[in-house]
């Protein structure tokens, strides 16, 4: 992991696409090992940050430089190695396993295939390995996809809506997690429609409106 | 790229193996064209064999574009596509991967549709096996071809049903010497100049496609 305390620095970034502001000047900077929660309505551009930060979207204007990489003129594909994603829709092949779903993210960052049987251990899973995603509940695919976050180890924790489809001991579970990326020197940003209510986690919450962070 | 490529092709081709959306919708749909075309020719069995490769290439064609619109499909699933995003994979490899796991499947397809020609379309068997090789070649520069334009059509407003439109250009050169290195097999002449035509265009596609895919997955 690299040494720079500051992994998201945004200076007056901008985002258009097709013609459309999805982000209109949003100056940010996010430190090491800390967690962030977007809050705003819907449409506010919670989701287009993340997926600027993602490298999923490309910078219009302004400036940045997210895990080490520099929105205007670096590897977007890079970036997006140094990340991870978990969507509120899942993130997976319908059609494959629990273990082929995350045998195939290890593989395809080689990284050991040894490391699925543990992850899926920690997001309660074990009992699911075989079992095709499409079969999983909504609850059982955000593990599924925590699992796989955990499988790639990103410097940078990207999540849309994490707290959807989870009953009250998946959002125990879920803060522990947390808890422990954050400890483990990761950075989270999440986005949601409230502030946090976990008092185990110590989160600054960054509010949006109309593609701008107001507060 | 090379190892991306293998992973890519094994995890469609798991996914395929898993689903059977081949065995149990393209192929039987591709069986009962055939057969249709078959009867629509009438009892005359003389105008089945010359009309067979003509035919032949156009339920290819027919169960090409069903492929390649499922190929796409499985990376554009609502969530999939931004986290395998996020992966980084090569985009070379990941067109490789693709190209020869649609590849694969075609050849399949292929297989079965030389078989319903043989049996529907009364082919010679002799012409028809030595015309398998013609196919091979003519059906993975089709599976380069269509992941190519497959990446064009797929995600964001590209509507998929655009498909068929943008890729008949490029196919038609395919099929119509695809059509003639059958015939040639079937009843005799020049075979090798319409290879060349199949085998220059399957180089031209993978080179675009090693060159161009990060750029189409990225628009």
């Amino acid at each position: 992991m690299r040494s720079d305390p500051v992994v998201v620095r945004l200076v007056d970034a901008v985002v258009v696409v097709q013609g459309f502001p999805l982000l209109s000047g949003v100056d940010l900077e996010m430190e090491r090992g800390t967690l962030h929660v977007l809050t705003g309505a819907n449409g506010a551009g919670k989701t287009s940050l993340l997926r600027l930060l993602g490298g999923l979207e490309g910078l219009s204007s302004g400036a940045g430089e997210v895990a080490g990489v520099d929105l205007v003129a670096g590897d977007r594909r890079l970036l997006r190695r140094r990340v991870g994603w978990l969507g509120h829709e899942g993130s997976f092949y319908e059609d494959l396993s629990v273990r082929e779903n995350l045998v195939f993210a290890a593989r395809a960052l080689e990284r050991p295939v040894s490391e699925v049987a543990p992850a899926l251990d920690r997001v309660g899973l074990s009992h699911r390995i075989d079992t095709r995603t499409k079969l999983l509940s909504a609850g059982q695919r955000r593990r599924l996809g925590l699992a796989w976050l955990l499988v790639r180890r990103p410097e940078l924790w990207l999540l849309d809506e994490p707290y959807a489809s989870l009953d009250d001991a998946g959002r125990q579970f879920f803060d522990e997690l947390l808890a422990d990326v954050l400890a483990a020197g990761a950075t989270v940003v999440l986005s949601a429609h409230d502030p946090l209510r976990s008092s185990a986690l110590s989160a600054r919450n960054r509010h949006m409106v109309g593609g701008r962070v107001v507060s | 790229m090379i190892r991306v490529a293998w992973l890519v092709a094994a995890k469609d081709l798991r996914i395929e193996a898993r689903s059977r959306v081949l065995l149990w919708q393209v192929l039987p749909f591709g069986v009962i064209a055939l057969l249709l075309s078959g009867l629509a020719l009438g009892p005359t069995q003389a105008g089945h064999s010359s009309a067979a490769p003509g035919l032949f290439y156009l339920v290819t064609l027919f169960v090409t574009l069903l492929m390649i619109n499922r190929s796409q499909a499985l990376e554009n699933a609502p969530g999939t596509r931004a986290s395998v995003a996020t992966l980084g994979l090569d985009p070379a490899g990941v067109f490789l991967g693709k190209t020869l796991a649609l590849t694969l499947e075609l050849w399949v397809s292929g297989l079965v549709l030389l078989a319903g020609s043989v049996l529907v379309l009364h082919t010679a068997l002799a012409g028809t096996v030595s015309a398998l090789p013609s196919v091979l070649v003519t059906l993975a520069t089709l599976a380069a071809a269509g992941t190519l334009y497959g990446a064009l059509t797929q995600g964001g407003d590209g509507p998929a049903t655009l498909l068929p439109v943008l890729t008949l250009p490029a196919f038609a050169p395919l099929l119509i010497a695809g059509e003639r290195s059958f015939s040639a097999a079937l009843h005799g002449g020049a075979l090798w100049e319409w290879w060349v035509i199949v085998v220059v265009a399957l180089v031209a596609y993978a080179a675009v496609g090693i060159l161009l895919y990060g750029v189409l997955e990225d628009s």
